[in-house]
């Protein structure tokens, strides 16, 4: 048998028909993820046609793009932000509920960004394929999964046929060697990684991260890595699953249990690139030196040590960046104003990032220009963090502590920024608009953002980091 | 969707040099909302096209062509990146788009447009540069033989996937394609789960 890559088994084993000359490969999904935004028009597809949902088990849905995050009224009811979004809420609802599907509605305890919750449960586990109407789905591949974002006419298809049509992708090695220093986080080496291969360096590709460093980080910095992937333009990312994940797995809802665990172990133990395993494309980078990253223009791989200068422009459509961001270059961005500080997300929204952001924090109070939102990425995320006290830090500080959804990330549920404001954000998509019309978004990791939030400006978190801190 | 055939067009085109156009800009994420797929020309560029008032902009790169007669789009690398919505081709479809043209479009949103009836076409830098030094010049695209021209100057093949090719030419239906093979996903299913 030939050497295979991560990637490579994982497709092999879900192949119902090999790739043709005449059509792609038909690939089985086990997991279907679905929210409010890329949904209604597939489940109308089906209606249309008189079909069934094949494998009801198989499908999840949550909802958080355009659910509001602001306190629920004196009723009980969520305050949408309008009616379009409360109308698409609701039309989730209904069809989950003709389809059969679980939804983890305004009712569960499990509500929140999909990518946050689905792990959480045990829905994301090694060797899975998983898709959702939603790019960052790569998000799951932090579990040895091949995870990828579909549209919504595929949608309808894994509704249907729990199938999809896929041509074979290519492979990327992305090897982190050595140490990530303590200061710098698994953010900081997306931004890092990403501004290496450029918005399209990785279209066509699935992207295995190995080395040291990656092998160190805990899954939350694993699921951080893996969600940026897609920035790269690359379709999904993955990381080989260790003990690290299968600790992480044990004992969450839907993972297995008793003797199934055991198996499932063995099993998924094997879930790693060969060693003479043949990639179409590698780079290597040095955690070492990789160091607290923001960006500097309207694209994700247009980014920097914070404590950097702004790069010349290499073509007139980074100047054009700039022009947006109203930055110059070889001007530093240390010092400029800040506006927003948004912490959150399925790239930065987990406790870990919370804690993150509230150790720097911590007996501080945010500049008084500066409106910070935190948004917990589930509800599971808000009530450790409620347990741990975080969300007093967070309104001692100044912040504005919320429930839990997609947010500022995307800015479709009302939370959003004005025109010219900076944003310092710890999602992972800073086009010209996401935030709000004319919004000026520079990403970077939680510890940064909540600098930034200190200080009224960008700012380098690590002097915060220096201070012995109380647990 | 079941498609119309696309076997042939012969269209001007409307130049967008900018790289990286991502679907944010496309369609931004506030005109998301919708639970159906109609209407969303309206939305399509919105933020190029009109103000905070909804006032159309004097800078609007979309102001001197009508919609009938420009349905190529020539667009800057990268075209469609980031969020994988299909509301972008919806969008662009809704709006009278049948086809795009750049150096480099991204891989979800290539997908995405092939199964929305809009033939998305990677071309040589060269004859991109050509294009964009031209205003409206009218294209020739011929799926069946996978050939663009430009009359009168030249003619360059693409690339294009070939299932998605074949849908659009025949009409067929990818989702009827699957359901033809529920006896291989049975099989399957009871092979390996
Ligand atoms: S948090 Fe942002 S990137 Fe993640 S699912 Fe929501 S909108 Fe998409």
């Amino acid at each position: 048998m030939s050497a295979k890559s991560l990637f490579e088994k994982v497709w092999d084993s879900h192949l119902v028909c090999e790739q043709t000359a005449e059509h792609p490969a038909i690939l089985y999904i086990d997991r279907h993820l679905v929210h409010e935004v890329t949904s209604p028009q597939a489940f109308t597809e089906l209606r249309q046609r008189g079909l069934k949902l094949r494998c009801p088990e198989r499908t999840f849905a949550t909802m958080d793009h355009s659910t509001p995050t602001v306190p629920l009224a004196a009723d009980g009811s969520p305050v949408y932000a309008s009616e379009a979004s409360r109308l698409q809420v609701q039309t989730l609802h209904e069809n989950c509920q003709q389809f059969g599907i679980e939804l983890f509605g305004w009712d569960s305890p499990n509500r929140g960004v999909i990518h946050v919750m689905a792990p959480e449960l045990g829905l994301t586990l090694p060797g899975m394929t998983i898709v959702c109407g939603d790019s960052h789905t790569a998000t799951h591949g932090a579990f040895g999964a091949l995870a990828f974002g579909i549209g919504t006419t595929e949608v309808g298809h894994v509704l249907a046929t729990q199938c999809l049509l896929q041509h074979k992708p290519k492979s990327m090695l992305v090897t982190i060697d050595g140490k990530l220093p303590p200061n710098a986080s698994a953010k900081d080496i997306a931004l890092s990684v990403i501004a290496k291969l450029g918005a399209s360096g990785g279209v066509g590709y699935v992207i295995e991260y190995a080395g040291e460093a990656v092998r160190s980080l805990d899954m939350e910095a694993r699921m951080t890595l893996c969600n940026m992937t897609i920035e790269a333009g690359a379709r999904a990312g993955m990381i080989a699953p260790d003990e690290v994940t299968f600790a992480w797995l044990q004992g969450k809802k839907h993972a297995p249990s008793g003797i199934k665990w055991e198996q499932a172990i063995s099993q998924w133990q094997k879930l790693r690139s060969d060693k003479d395993a043949k990639f179409d494309a590698q780079i290597t980078l040095n955690a070492s030196l990789i160091e607290p990253m923001i960006t500097y223009g309207p694209s994700p791989d247009l980014a920097m040590p914070v404590s950097g200068t702004v790069p010349k422009p290499i073509d007139e459509v980074e100047q054009q960046g700039l022009d947006y961001m109203n930055f110059s270059s070889d001007q530093p961005l240390l010092g400029q104003s800040v506006d927003v500080v948004f912490i959150g997300s399925c790239t930065n929204g987990r406790i870990s990032d919370l804690r993150d952001a509230a150790r720097i924090l911590l007996r501080h109070k945010i500049h008084q220009r500066v409106r910070m939102l935190v948004v917990p990425g589930s509800e599971q995320v808000r009530r450790q963090a409620e347990d741990e006290g975080l969300d007093e830090i967070f309104k001692n500080a100044g912040a504005e502590w919320r429930l839990p959804g997609c947010s500022m990330c995307i800015a479709m549920n009302g939370d959003q920024a004005e025109a010219g404001q900076l944003v310092v954000s710890t999602s992972n998509r800073n086009f010209e608009g996401r935030q709000g019309k004319g919004a000026r978004t520079v990403l970077a990791s939680p510890a940064t953002a909540a600098a930034c939030a200190i200080w009224g400006q960008i700012a380098d978190p690590r002097p915060f980091m220096e201070l012995p801190h109380v647990a | 969707m079941s498609h119309k055939k696309f076997t042939r067009l012969v269209s001007k085109t409307v130049i967008l040099p900018q790289e990286n156009i991502d679907t944010d800009q496309i369609i931004p994420a506030r005109f998301l909302t919708t639970t159906s797929r109609g209407g969303l020309g309206r939305a399509a560029f919105y933020d190029w096209r009109f103000d905070a008032d909804g006032q159309a902009k004097a800078t609007n790169p979309f102001a001197k062509f009508e919609p009938e007669s420009h349905q190529i789009l020539v667009a800057g690398a990268n075209f469609g990146c980031g969020s994988s919505r299909e509301h972008a081709p919806w969008a662009l479809f809704n709006y009278g788009f049948r086809a795009v043209i750049s150096t480099k479009i991204a891989d979800i949103f290539k997908s995405n447009a092939l199964k929305n009836g809009i033939v998305p076409i990677e071309i040589p830098a060269q004859r991109h540069n050509d294009l964009m030094g031209r205003v409206a010049a009218e294209l020739i695209i011929d799926l069946e033989h996978c050939k663009i021209e430009l009359p009168g100057h030249w003619t360059e093949s693409f690339l294009i996937d070939p299932f998605g090719r074949r849908c659009l030419l025949d009409g067929v239906d990818p989702l009827d394609f699957l359901q033809a093979r529920e006896a291989d996903i049975s099989k399957f299913e009871a092979r390996a789960l």
